[in-house]
């Protein structure tokens, strides 16, 4: 093996580390809702093995627990299928948007093991690192962080269940929220560019969600539409040039 | 029961495609400037639409969720680290429902 790749091979590792650190505050944040997931399916009547398969298979928070609802209310496969297809569909934005800044030379297999693990968190964390370009390593140990700590909550949920006092279980539902907030912070601080698109899309998410005639869009759809509302402007009113990661 | 495989199943596959499609297919191929800017703004753009209004319902209740968000505000303003800041958020949260 050349020196070359041998360094190479070191960075990824590092990389790695460096991405299964900055899942930490993701981890902290799924732990109430995966067992909150845990919970529900077992009072809804779904078996355990289904459950489990969910957050392995499945791997998205909210289109789980929409699933869970729609199957005890006994709903049809198809349904449940093209609901969770929608609320999902955001996910496709998220992973246009990380596609340019991943380093060159990562394997098309690599990328497709990587890309299970986008998640609005993931997605978050790893879009606000500072470098242009994120090491694939970085990703792998970032996805596979926030993965372990979704199927291990979910099951504490299952057989654990309760573990948590609810005073403590409601206050730590805030969690992704914050980290979200710290990770939109520091882009703002520096960049006009990217405060004024952040509260654009927060304005526009409002709008979807408390104006009545739009009572039916599901998070999912209003996420997207918010999203790509708020970057179109961006995009228009400036070349490009000013608001970098 | 069998069923239940099956939706599990497609759902994990229509959740998948769409996060793996661009990833794999987009990667390389140039895209004019301006979708490139689209692109670079969707993190900012999606980390709002993601905060807001959603963390109002975030905890049952409203003002504890405004204090907690209050609270994430100024620990991110003190530019300290990510993980103390939601710790440290999550307890505004709860004493906030301790003496309110």
């Amino acid at each position: 093996m050349s020196g070359q790749v041998l360094a190479e091979k070191e960075g990824v590792r590092e990389a790695f580390g460096q991405g299964c650190k900055a899942g930490i505050p993701i981890a902290i944040g799924y732990l109430p809702i995966g067992m909150t997931f845990g919970l529900l399916a077992r009072s809804a009547g779904i078996p355990d093995q289904i459950t489990i398969l969910m957050s392995l298979a499945i791997f998205a928070g909210a289109s789980q627990f929409v699933a869970v609802n729609m199957l005890a209310l006994g709903s049809g496969m198809g349904e449940v299928i093209f609901t969770t297809f929608v609320l999902n569909l955001r996910h496709l934005l998220m992973s246009a948007s990380l596609a340019p800044r991943i380093e060159a030379g990562s394997s098309k297999g690599w990328l497709s093991i990587i890309s299970f693990g986008i998640t609005d968190e993931t997605f978050s964390v790893a879009s606000t690192r500072p470098t242009p370009n994120l090491n694939p390593g970085l990703l792998l140990g970032l996805n596979l962080t926030a993965f372990t700590a979704w199927n291990a909550s979910t099951w504490i949920g299952l057989f654990i269940a309760g573990g948590l006092p609810v005073a403590i279980k409601a206050s730590m539902g805030i969690a992704l929220y914050v980290m979200f907030i710290a990770l939109l912070a520091p882009a703002c601080r520096q960049s006009k560019a990217a405060l004024f698109i952040a509260v654009t899309a927060m304005a526009v998410n409002s709008l979807l969600t408390f104006l009545p005639a739009l009572a039916d869009l599901s998070s999912g759809i209003r996420i997207v539409t918010a999203t790509v509302i708020a970057a179109l402007l961006g995009a228009f009113l400036s070349s490009g040039e000013e608001a970098r990661v | 029961m069998s069923g239940l495989w099956v939706v599990v199943l497609g759902m994990g596959i229509v959740t998948y495609l769409p996060r793996m499609l661009p990833v794999v297919f987009l990667k390389g191929v140039h895209l004019p400037r301006f979708w490139m800017a689209f692109l670079r703004y969707v993190p900012f753009a999606a980390l709002g639409a993601l905060i807001f209004p959603g963390i109002l319902s975030s905890t049952g209740d409203t003002a504890s969720a405004v204090c907690g968000g209050a609270a994430a505000l100024l620990l991110s303003w003190a530019r300290i680290n990510i993980v103390l800041i939601v710790v440290g958020s999550i307890g505004a949260v709860y004493m906030w429902n301790l003496l309110m």
